[in-house]
């Protein structure tokens, strides 16, 4: 995706704008959508984002070359308002949940080997660090401090909130999907439950099985 | 009773459960960490008169203590860390100064955080595309691009992003743009009026 993404920056210039950026528009959106109803935090899609906000700043360039009372002001500018709405909103999620879930995401990202693609942006890790580091000082300084030694210790891997992964999500199947395992507990029995998802069907099944076809495109959250 | 005291700290965070923020209770906490030490204490001792005396009977008491001291921390730990969810909504509601009151409420070590978190935030918020994106804008999807409003306080003048400026008065209504307006409205200077 990210080769496809550095075609549209180049294609903006050009007289296909209008086609190439709703695309980027329409991805989007799907980030948004999949971001808010998963219970975890998704791959970062800052690139995207990054990409609309330039073309917010070309619109509005543009609008400020029109005339005043140019009726196609009002219609661009709600345009505009909507996409910002998006991805505000899209950003605002994934910020509620990285300062909900820190010390499990950070506690993730430290285990990613390299070549795994981080779920946080630099700028996102940066916070979250920042975050962590802030709120687990202000515990040690008000009260961790002043108790008795065995238990000065803030135990988050007992204590943080994790993110309910078996939560049950709605989800529309983009493409045909054959023998999906959603009993992975079983996955050596005979028993394993597999089911295959039809292209536009929508299900509602737990989060858990189905995380890895949210990060391919290959479903969608609604 | 062990562990009341706790009891009362989590319950009045039950009660402001409408995001309302109540003054830092110095009192219970301080009550609380005492009470912990007390318990610490009386275990150590039981302890160390199980080891030297080798009396058995000491063990089941010192158990019932290690978990009130265990129940204790987790409740003072909720208490503060649900405070500062709310120090945080606070600050998606207000912006970056804090309202005279609710400062007051809070206590240093809170002020301090909520000062860092906002410098977090902002740097966050800055880092965003070319020339940074506000975040706490557009927190409702936009229905219209104008909206009716009516002033609820005496704002004083208002320029508007075209370089118009309009009076805000006490039960004045005007017609504005949402994005512009937004803030204000947050703030409780402006209503939306629906109709």
């Amino acid at each position: 995706m990210a080769s496809g993404d550095d075609d549209i920056t180049e294609e903006w210039s050009d007289d296909e704008v209008e086609m190439t950026a709703a695309d980027v528009q329409q991805k989007i959106e799907e980030a948004w959508l999949n971001e808010k109803f998963a219970p975890d935090l998704l791959e970062s899609k800052s690139e995207l984002v990054d990409c609309m906000l330039e073309q917010i700043q070309q619109m509005e360039s543009n609008i400020s070359r029109c005339k005043k009372g140019d009726f196609r002001i009002s219609v661009h500018k709600m345009e505009i308002d909507r996409i910002r709405y998006i991805l505000n909103s899209y950003l605002r999620i994934r910020l509620g949940k990285i300062e909900k879930y820190f010390h499990n995401i950070l506690k993730k990202e430290a285990a990613r080997k390299d070549d795994e693609p981080s779920r946080l942006s630099l700028e996102e890790f940066a916070f979250a660090k920042e975050f962590a580091e802030n709120t687990e000082n202000h515990f040690k300084s008000v009260a961790l401090r002043h108790m008795p030694p065995n238990l000065q210790a803030l135990e988050q891997d007992k204590r943080a909130p994790k993110p309910n992964l078996d939560a049950y999500v709605f989800l529309r199947a983009n493409q045909k999907q054959e023998q999906v395992l959603i009993e992975p507990e079983l996955e050596d029995d005979q028993n394993a439950e597999v089911i295959d998802l039809e292209e536009g069907a929508q299900y509602i099944m737990r989060y858990q099985p189905i995380a890895s076809l949210v990060t391919d495109a290959a479903v969608s959250l609604i | 009773m062990f562990g009341e005291k706790v009891l009362e700290l989590v319950q009045e965070l039950q009660r402001s459960r409408d995001g309302t923020m109540l003054p830092f209770n110095e009192d219970g906490v301080r009550k609380v960490l005492e009470e912990m030490k007390a318990l610490y204490d009386q275990n150590q001792a039981d302890v160390v008169s199980t080891r030297e005396e080798g009396q058995s009977g000491l063990f089941s008491g010192v158990q019932l203590r290690h978990t009130c001291l265990e129940r204790n921390q987790r409740c003072l730990l909720a208490y503060l860390h649900n405070r500062l969810a709310i120090i945080r909504n606070m600050r998606w509601e207000f912006g970056s100064v804090l309202p005279a009151d609710v400062k007051q409420n809070l206590s240093d070590q809170e002020f301090q955080w909520f000062t860092k978190y906002n410098k977090s935030l902002a740097s966050y918020m800055r880092s965003l595309g070319t020339g940074g994106l506000d975040l706490t804008q557009d927190r409702k999807p936009p229905k219209s691009l104008y909206i009716e409003v009516r002033c609820l306080v005496d704002h004083g003048e208002f320029e508007t992003e075209d370089g118009t400026i309009i009076v805000l008065k006490k039960n004045s209504q005007h017609f504005l743009q949402r994005s512009q307006c937004e803030h204000l409205i947050r703030q409780g200077v402006l209503e939306h009026i629906l109709s």
